[in-house]
């Protein structure tokens, strides 16, 4: 560790010290909660410095008393055991005033948690659903507007264990996505969050907003930004393997740079749409699946094929990936229940997969010599 | 020794004794908390930077779920129950426990328990890539369901509820029918009732997560679909089941903690423990609210705004009977006569540490602010308070207090002192800076993280390292107690209370074989 490095830790060390005392502003955002963007993250914030000071002045006065009475009631010191046990009028008022306290803090949380769960009206309506381990955003609104947000290569490839990589020279580190999700400035966005496989949680501190994707329920959120900006969050329920490896970013720009970008995802969507009538040459397939492999398989089958034993199952030499065709497609698109093996036929356009079959019954060592087409997927 | 048993192995196997069920129960416990806080070293080792430096993230998943597990199920509650076999009959003034052959078999379920819920970390396939669960000790469903050797699981929980329930009735049938003539209910030293009351808790819990895990079982086995929404069943439903056994679990895990700790601190204050009643009432007050508080760990799933409101009022509630329990404390130690013998020590740190975890504990309770706490290192942070500086400290409190009971000798004082503070400091290293990473941002259950955590993450780190290590010096101190030392009192204590220390030190095999009378 570097000397300035060293320095710094400690002048932290004496920030949380100073913390612990009376007078102290809190002001150091790095040791207290996240303030946010919206009136929702401000109302939790508040709230979060409310019941933070009704606590520290609480925990002055009990471990004021046990402090005073621990130096001045030693034996050491000729102290002589008063033998007082009992007062059912003190134990009433000390039963009374937490009481009070609390009932003073349900007030604001009340209401802050009303306003939380006000999700009704939007101008923009975003379908959030997780997949292990990234998250696919459907633009209801706007026909066509879909795609799959997953951890940048930057990152990916600095995550890997041992990778060498100083991870501090990648910028926003695991913080970072291939696609962000953008919204526009001053609008009411809600998000309707759901899974595709395990429960997975949407979380953006800047925005407020945490919220569970369970499979089979659409749970609501909502946030209003008042400024464009971008705001980066995690995942925040326990999703399997890469559960650290799922992050979320989202971009709040102008009106007229969302419709642009708007008008940018349809254009991309109806050229997808375009490729699934495409009859491709052996070479194309292979080319793209490997990158389709790379960006989607790799996770638990491995970059070489081999999976995972006990977990994931290998591609190389694999019975489904050696087997006959359509019992490949098949799982591919369809997914396995039960298992980490998700359906991949609502998750990359038929072009994709075609691509990435073929890859798969040919690489590795695989030399099933067959091609799939787009026309091959149903 | 006139005592007439088996030596050897057969003694341990056949034991009916509840001096050697409860050695057998603290043993293991210990060794538990070894294993799982050598867990505990590996995940702060990875912690220690950013980037992944020592293990795959599946191998980071199954450390914090086995630590989570060995350390719940592995040590605190077989500690507890180790306490309550030695102390309850020796203080209530029974000769043993009412059920003493069933008491060996809960005892003896337990390593094999153990033993199947760890076996599978080194079966199939590369254990580097982590073989063991890896769904986190809360083994939420669908993610649990993916794991292919989840009937090990599933058994090893069952295992280790038989061994609560039966330790339970054997608990309950002692206090209610061995209470030696006079101990009436209301006499009984305040950690007999935490563990009645206790006892009480797990006999009511223990079933629901027998049935949760059964229902994970035929849904992965036998194709039915209580969790599974494809099937038209609700992973939402395996949470609520789940913390229905899952937050009265956690009192029964510091309910007999406070037990101990009302025992120690009006032994060295010299003064009897200030409003037992009003202790006894609280502790009852709250059992039965850590009954009807059980959402508050899911405010995020997605619940109706009415049952969030109601969950919020509910779990804040639980800070009245606590504050009462801190403020009676307080009000014992006022206008004592202290003197800070190790157990104190240990004690003095559980009311304090144990109240940071309390209040930070009313901040998770306040359910719009929860959004933002929930699942990060602040929720770390605050269960490790109550559990480790709560639930743990009292433990070893409880060990150095009747140490020289069981074994007739005393522990060394500098070195028990050295513990405590060696302990206390690195404890706190270790879980204090979790707050800030947590209200910075930072998710739990992640094998890595972004540079901005890294400060307090390598200091975290740097303090797990030390209290670790420390609790080396515990396990040395304890073997130069059962060696040697000097030799206990049979008060042990200056002005000590309580029918333990009316007998000789070390306790003989056979205690109060005519029932003591109690004025």
């Amino acid at each position: 560790m570097s000397a300035s490095k060293t320095i710094k830790m400690l002048s932290r060390l004496l920030c949380a010290a100073l913390l612990l005392s009376p007078g102290f502003a809190f002001a150091d955002y790095e040791l207290n909660l996240i303030r946010g963007v919206t009136e929702v993250s401000h109302m939790q914030y508040n709230l979060h410095m409310l019941v933070l000071w009704i606590c520290t002045v609480a925990g002055i006065g009990v471990f004021g008393v046990m402090i005073y009475s621990i130096i001045a009631h030693r034996k050491s010191k000729g102290a002589k055991a008063a033998q007082f046990h009992e007062s059912t009028l003190v134990e009433v008022i000390w039963t009374v005033i937490p009481f009070a306290i609390l009932v003073a803090i349900a007030v604001p949380a009340t209401s802050g948690l009303l306003l939380l769960e006000s999700t009704d009206k939007a101008d923009v309506n975003i379908k959030v659903t997780g997949i292990q381990w990234k998250w696919e955003y459907n633009y209801i609104d706007e026909d066509g507007v879909k795609f799959i947000s997953q951890l940048d290569k930057a990152s990916d490839d600095a995550r890997k264990l041992k990778s060498g990589v100083d991870v501090t020279t990648i910028e926003n580190y695991l913080l970072n996505v291939d696609n962000p999700i953008v919204v526009p400035v001053k609008k009411r966005v809600r998000l309707l969050i759901t899974s595709k496989d395990v429960i997975h949680a949407w979380w953006v501190p800047n925005l407020g907003v945490k919220r569970d994707a369970v499979p089979g329920y659409i749970n609501e959120s909502w946030f209003y930004a008042e400024e464009p900006g971008v705001h980066r969050g995690q995942c925040a329920e326990l999703c399997g393997k890469d559960h650290g490896f799922m992050p979320i970013v989202v971009k709040v720009v102008s009106q007229a740079d969302y419709d642009t970008w708007i008008a940018g995802q349809k254009g991309a969507a109806s050229a997808s749409a375009a490729e699934d009538t495409k009859v491709f040459s052996m070479d194309e397939l292979m080319a793209r699946g490997e990158a389709v492999y790379t960006k989607s398989c790799a996770a638990c089958h491995q970059a070489n094929g081999e999976g995972i034993t006990g977990a994931f199952p290998a591609i190389k030499g694999g019975k489904i990936a050696t087997g006959d065709k359509a019992g490949h497609i098949d799982i591919v698109v369809n997914g396995k229940p039960g298992t980490a093996m998700a359906a991949y036929g609502s998750q990359l356009s038929k072009a994709e997969l075609a691509a990435v079959i073929t890859f798969e019954r040919n690489a590795f060592g695989n030399k099933k010599g067959d091609m799939v087409q787009p026309s091959d997927i149903k | 020794m006139s005592d007439h048993h088996p030596t050897g192995i057969k003694r341990w196997l056949f034991t009916t004794n509840h001096k050697d069920i409860g050695t057998l129960y603290l043993w293991f416990a210990f060794i538990m908390l070894l294993l799982g806080g050598s867990m505990a070293m590996v995940i702060r080792a990875e912690l220690y930077q950013p980037g992944m430096q020592l293990v795959e993230p599946n191998f980071f998943n199954m450390m914090t779920t086995m630590h989570g597990l060995i350390m719940v199920f592995g040590a605190i509650m077989p500690a507890m129950v180790g306490f309550a076999n030695w102390q309850v009959p020796m203080m209530i003034g029974a000769p043993d426990m009412a059920l003493p052959r069933m008491n060996n078999w809960s005892f003896w379920i337990l390593p094999f328990a153990a033993t199947m819920l760890v076996t599978p970390m080194f079966m199939g396939g590369d254990f580097m890539q982590g073989q063991g669960p890896a769904f986190g000790w809360t083994f939420y469903e669908p993610l649990s369901g993916q794991y292919n050797k989840l009937a090990f699981f599933i058994f090893a929980v069952h295992l280790l509820g038989f061994s609560s329930i039966m330790g339970s009735i054997n608990i309950i049938a002692t206090i209610f029918n061995m209470r030696a003539p006079g101990m009436t209910l209301m006499k009984m030293p305040l950690f007999v009732w935490t563990w009645l009351i206790t006892a009480f808790l797990l006999i009511a819990v223990m079933p629901v997560l027998a049935g949760a895990v059964t229902m994970m079982l035929t849904d992965k086995y036998f194709g039915t679909s209580f969790f599974d929404a494809a099937g038209g069943g609700d992973p939402v439903l395996f949470q609520h089941v789940f913390w229905f056994f899952g937050h009265p679990e956690v009192y029964i895990m510091i309910l007999p903690a406070f037990g101990i700790v009302s025992q120690i601190i009006p032994t060295f204050a010299r003064k009897p423990l200030f409003g037992y009643a009003s202790m006894v009432y609280a502790t009852a007050a709250i059992a039965f609210l850590s009954f009807i508080v059980w959402a508050h760990h899911m405010f995020t799933v997605g619940m109706p705004v009415a049952g969030e409101l109601y969950f919020m009022y509910a779990t804040v509630m639980i800070a009245v009977p606590t504050a009462v329990k801190v403020f009676n404390w307080t009000a014992t130690m006022w206008k004592g006569s202290m003197t800070f013998e190790t157990p104190m020590l240990w004690a003095i740190g559980f009311v304090f540490m144990f109240t940071i975890g309390g209040f930070t504990g009313l901040m998770l309770g306040v359910a719009p602010t929860d959004f933002q706490y929930h699942d990060t290192y602040f929720v770390v942070a605050h269960f490790h308070y109550v559990l480790v500086t709560g639930a743990l400290y009292a433990i070893i409190a409880g060990v150095y207090f009747w140490i020289p009971k069981w074994t007739g000798n005393m522990y060394n004082e500098k070195l028990g002192k050295l513990h405590f503070w060696l302990s206390t400091i690195s404890v706190n290293v270790l879980f204090f800076p979790q707050h800030f990473v947590g209200l910075e941002g930072m998710p739990r259950r992640i094998p890595d993280y972004n540079p901005m955590f890294a400060d307090w993450n390598a200091i975290s780190s740097l303090g797990g390292f030390a209290f670790g290590a420390s609790q080396i010096l515990f396990l040395i101190i304890i073997i130069m107690t059962i060696k040697g030392g000097k030799k206990a009192t049979d008060q042990v204590w200056e002005d000590a209370e309580g029918l333990e220390w009316s007998i000789p030190s070390p306790a003989p095999y056979h205690t109060f074989a005519t029932p003591p009378e109690v004025k």
